[in-house]
């Protein structure tokens, strides 16, 4: 049996047959330690840092004797916690009733639960303090009440799980609908009432979708920074902003690392346990694909229910979007709701730097993280080389690694030589292209391990070198995966808060910290504003996305493109 | 239990067409006697499922009613109707190790578990995986995950039992051994079986009657000798098996049989005839391969009635190893002449098609060649059967 290094040597030496891919794993690879590894490990330094150039525990203990820090701490545990239950509870019964119970007006729940996912992940707060807070039309405007307890542990609540639900919606619908639907019918058969075989059947099938749905909120929540900014309050403190604190306001560089290793340790957990409840992979149909069942597998009684939990759930979604939309045309919020454009006169006048900032950074960002995506993918599934499951969960770990501690890592990592990026266009783009590369890897491999290596192997027994096999053969077939990877990468670059704060500049603004700044401030009608065109460039960008891709391959068609 | 379906059909909306419905059964009638095994036979899409699904309860006919005994179960839900069904994917519950599958049934009718311990354990037994209880459903074989899933039907004793082509996830082998099985096991616990296939051999095989359909019609109902010797019509001779159809008009009818003529005015014989035969109609007269003998072609001026000694004389014109007269002289008769076209040995039987002018050519089989000596193409044959193995069925 050969040896772990020769082996090594010998796929070496089989890849440095085409040298373009030899330079293509090196690139991927030395950049992946760089722009990952690099900035986390910087992190884990500054933390241990004593002063004076020695390591040692003294910021953890510091730390530790906080007493605010510690309820930081507990409080992001059992926010996290709580957000992923109610969510995962939310995002199960609306996947339920969509997927399976098929209610009325599906297709509405499903847009419903999509919105939230394109929007910039602090719009519910936002929404929350037009509704709920000092001058919110509920309880001021309606209820007349004065200095509603919005702030703290309600209103961050409510804004996180209206924020992750969807989520859990998504990954639950993709569980229900390829579970066979014969056998709740065989259940059915053998005697069991409908609750009977959701509770011995359906719920048990589903079962380690929702853990996995959970653990995923619990690590989303955790990272969340937008909503706890602007709702956490002083009296419910949560990690991530207190990390961002630490640096931004204190300029304690190392207490700042610290809290966010504080962030991150649960988040790692969270993350591979999730991983390692996908891998499991337990309960796929043993025999047969999956079937259509025209049976009715809940009871009338039940779907009123699930409509009625739907029905709701919708309300509060339009109502957090009604009020984005009326708030963006209302002259101030709250006292005077006469219609006015001055919102988007300011954003389109002062404000504008900001949006073609973000255009920029967004736009030259995707296609570099959808190719890369593509890229490690191919790389992962297809090729032997020494390194790959380094690469593989490398790229994976931007899934896992809070937003917070990687924008953490960022400055301290790329504000001196050799890579002196601080306040440059380079640094947000190099996050932002590290950051958004997993959904196109995680789809890309999904496409490539189903299909079959010989398709590629007849195009390179035809004459074609590597890149002329990835462009023409490869990435024709993996599209969707390439489609999903740019949608993700440009969404999340456009709505993107909790990294980018630490990495913006005078000279490079981005439209997200800009509405946090303007809400900070009170102008809600600006913020609104500014939410509302964001939301627009999104769903126009994925449109255009989409048609980029129709023309480039035709002959694959739109039916393959689904977001 | 007896089942009886009175008039059922079923229209299911057209996903292809707005607004277009799609009729799956049409005006099913059908009475099964309690212990009855009865397959229901017949190309895909024709709606065995759809009528299967019914029985159980899974879909509701868009008209008509079920009875399952003397109670009218139409309305009720499958988990109030007394049958179990064996799916073509077998749906085990994968989160649930064989055991448990198979006691499922009756853990949800509440009985008491040392006694579905019990009852599991006598069925498993009895269906050879007693081994197999603490497996999951991964780690079972094909053949195995079939068994589990007739153990899961069984054991909770229903009055009717529904099989969705069960077998067909399985290699040859296994499918020839598991129908015998399933035979074997519905005839130990005489349950009403309702079974749906669209092998033909299959349902020969176990059928105690076979449902011929198609297009969600009824073509035939009829124990397998009749639906393979006496089919009333076209599609079901066609259906089963390979079928050899010379177009008459009927002559004469008596108790011994029929008479007809064909297009040159040949008189036949065919000793059955299906409803609606009546003098004046026009027939197709059937007889299948194996019923055919080849012979030398003695000559065109032979008279209708071949003198049966003369052709068992001629038959053996190639070689005549151990050829022997036929001791009782049947009086066989003239199908057609032909040329050989084609043959083709395949040890035990030779395989045979001859161009006899018709629409098709006419095929024919005989068994062991050694005996009989077999002809080759371009040969001129004489086709002869036995009246017996003639049947009439409408044009
Ligand atoms: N749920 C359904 N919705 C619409 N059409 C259906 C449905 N189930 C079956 N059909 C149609 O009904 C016809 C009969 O189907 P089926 O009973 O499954 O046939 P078989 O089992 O004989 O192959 C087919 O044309 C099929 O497409
Ligand atoms: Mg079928």
């Amino acid at each position: 049996m050969p040896s772990i290094g020769s082996r090594a040597a010998a796929d070496l030496k089989r890849a440095a047959r085409d040298p373009v891919l030899l330079a293509v794993i090196l690139l991927v690879t030395g950049s992946l330690l760089i722009f990952v590894v690099y900035p986390l490990v910087s992190v884990g330094a500054a933390s241990l840092d004593t002063g004076g150039g020695k390591l040692g525990l003294k910021v953890y203990a510091d730390v530790a004797k906080s007493a605010y820090i510690r309820k930081a701490f507990w409080n992001s545990l059992m926010m996290s916690s709580l957000t992923a239950l109610i969510g995962s509870l939310l995002g199960f019964i609306f996947a339920f009733a969509v997927a399976r119970a098929k209610v009325p007006f599906s297709k509405f729940f499903n847009m419903i639960a999509i919105i939230p996912i394109v929007s910039p992940p602090f719009i519910g707060a936002l929404a929350i303090i037009m509704l709920f807070g000092n001058n919110g039309l509920i309880t001021w405007n309606l209820l007349r009440i004065q200095n509603f307890p919005v702030y703290g542990f309600n209103g961050l609540l409510l804004a996180q799980v209206v924020t992750f639900f969807p989520v859990s919606y998504l990954t639950l619908k993709g569980v229900l609908e390829s579970m066979n639907p014969i056998l709740e019918d065989a259940a059915l058969d053998l005697g069991g009432t409908r609750w009977k075989v959701f509770m011995r059947v359906t719920l048990p099938l589903a079962f380690p979708g929702i853990a996995s749905s959970i653990l995923l909120l619990f690590v989303e929540t955790l990272a969340d920074f937008g909503n706890p900014l602007i709702l956490a309050g002083s009296k419910f403190p949560i990690l991530s902003v207190q990390a961002y604190l630490e640096i931004v306001g204190m300029y304690d560089l190392p207490k700042g690392a610290a809290i966010s290793i504080l962030l991150l340790v649960p988040s790692l957990i969270a993350f591979y346990l999730q991983r390692w409840l996908v891998s499991r992979r337990k309960y796929t149909t043993v025999t047969g694909k999956p079937q259509q069942s025209t049976t009715q597998i809940v009871s009338p009684g039940a779907r009123v229910a699930l409509f009625a939990v739907c029905a709701f759930v919708a309300l509060i979604v339009a109502l957090i979007y009604f009020s984005i939309i009326v708030g963006a045309f209302a002259k101030v919020w709250g006292f005077d709701h006469r219609p006015t454009l001055d919102h988007f006169k300011f954003v389109f006048g002062v404000g504008f730097k900001a949006v073609r900032d973000t255009l920029v950074i967004a736009g030259t960002a995707t296609p570099f993280a959808g190719l890369l995506g593509m890229v490690i993918a191919y790389l992962v599934v297809r090729v032997r080389f020494p390194g790959r499951r380094f690469v593989e969960s490398v790229s994976m770990l931007s899934f896992a690694v809070p937003g917070t501690v990687i924008g953490i890592g960022y400055i301290l990592a790329f504000n001196h030589k050799p890579f002196a990026l601080t306040g440059t266009l380079a640094i947000l783009l190099l996050n932002f292209i590290f950051r958004y590369i997993p959904v196109g890897i995680e789809s890309g491999k999904a496409i490539l391990s189903s299909i079959d290596p010989s398709i590629e192997e007849a195009a390179i027994n035809l004459g074609a070198d590597a890149r002329k096999t990835f462009s023409r053969v490869t990435l024709p077939m993996i599209l969707p995966a390439f489609f999903s990877g740019l949608v993700f990468a440009f969404v999340r670059g456009m709505t993107a808060v909790s990294a980018a704060i630490f990495l913006v500049s005078s000279r490079w603004n981005l439209m997200t910290v800009h509405i946090m700044a303007q809400v900070e401030s009170g102008n809600l009608g600006a913020a609104a504003a500014y939410s509302l065109i964001l939301v627009l460039i999104v769903a126009v960008a994925i449109s255009l996305i989409r048609i980029v891709l129709k023309v480039q391959y035709r002959k694959f068609g739109g039916s393959m493109l689904h977001f | 239990m007896s089942v009886k379906l009175l008039n059922i059909t079923k229209e299911f909306i057209d996903l292809e067409r707005e607004g277009g419905k799609l009729i799956a059964v049409k005006d099913f009638n059908l009475e099964i006697e309690e212990g009855e095994f009865v397959t229901l036979l017949g190309p895909s899409g024709c709606g065995k499922t759809t009528t299967l699904r019914m029985i159980a309860g899974f879909e509701t006919p868009s008209a008509g009613d079920i009875f399952i005994g003397d109670k009218n179960v139409s309305a009720d839900p499958p988990n109030k109707r007394d049958t179990s069904m064996v799916f073509q994917s077998y749906a085990i519950f994968p989160h649930m190790s064989v055991e448990q599958n198979v006691g499922f049934g009756l853990e949800l009718r509440g009985k008491p578990k040392a006694e579905i311990a019990m009852e599991v354990r006598r069925i498993m037994d009895a269906m050879g995986i007693g081994e197999l209880a603490r497996r999951r459903p991964d780690q079972l074989s094909g053949g195995q995950q079939q068994r589990v899933a007739l153990a899961r039907a069984i054991v909770n004793r229903p009055s009717v039992l529904l099989f969705d082509e069960p077998l067909s996830n399985l290699d040859a082998k296994l499918r020839e051994q598991m129908r015998v099985e399933i035979r074997r096991i519905q005839q130990t616990y005489k349950i009403t079986s309702v079974y749906v296939t669209h092998d033909q051999a299959e349902a020969m095989t176990v059928s105690d009657r076979i449902v011929v359909m198609n297009r969600g019609r009824i073509m035939q109902v009829g124990t397998p000798f009749e639906i393979y010797s006496r089919p009333e019509n076209q599609f079901v001779a066609d259906f089963i098996g390979r079928v050899n159809l010379l177009p008459v008009t009927v002559e004469k009818l008596s108790d011994q049989g029929c008479e007809a003529v064909d297009a040159q005015g040949q008189r036949l014989e065919a000793a059955s005839a299906a409803s609606g035969i009546a003098v004046g109609r026009k027939a197709f007269l059937m007889v299948r391969p194996e019923s055919l003998s080849v012979e030398k072609d003695v000559g065109a001026n032979e008279a209708g009635t071949g003198n049966a000694s003369g052709a068992a004389k001629g038959h053996s014109a190639i070689s005549s190893i151990g050829a022997t007269e036929a001791p009782h002289a049947i009086e066989r008769m003239l199908f057609a002449r032909g040329v050989i076209e084609k043959s083709v040995y395949l040890g035990s039987t030779v395989e045979y098609e001859i161009n006899a002018s018709l629409d098709r050519p006419v095929l024919a089989v005989s068994h062991d060649p050694v005996d009989v000596g077999f002809w080759r193409p371009g040969d001129s044959v004489a086709l002869r059967y036995n009246p017996r193995a003639a049947h009439l069925f409408l044009r």
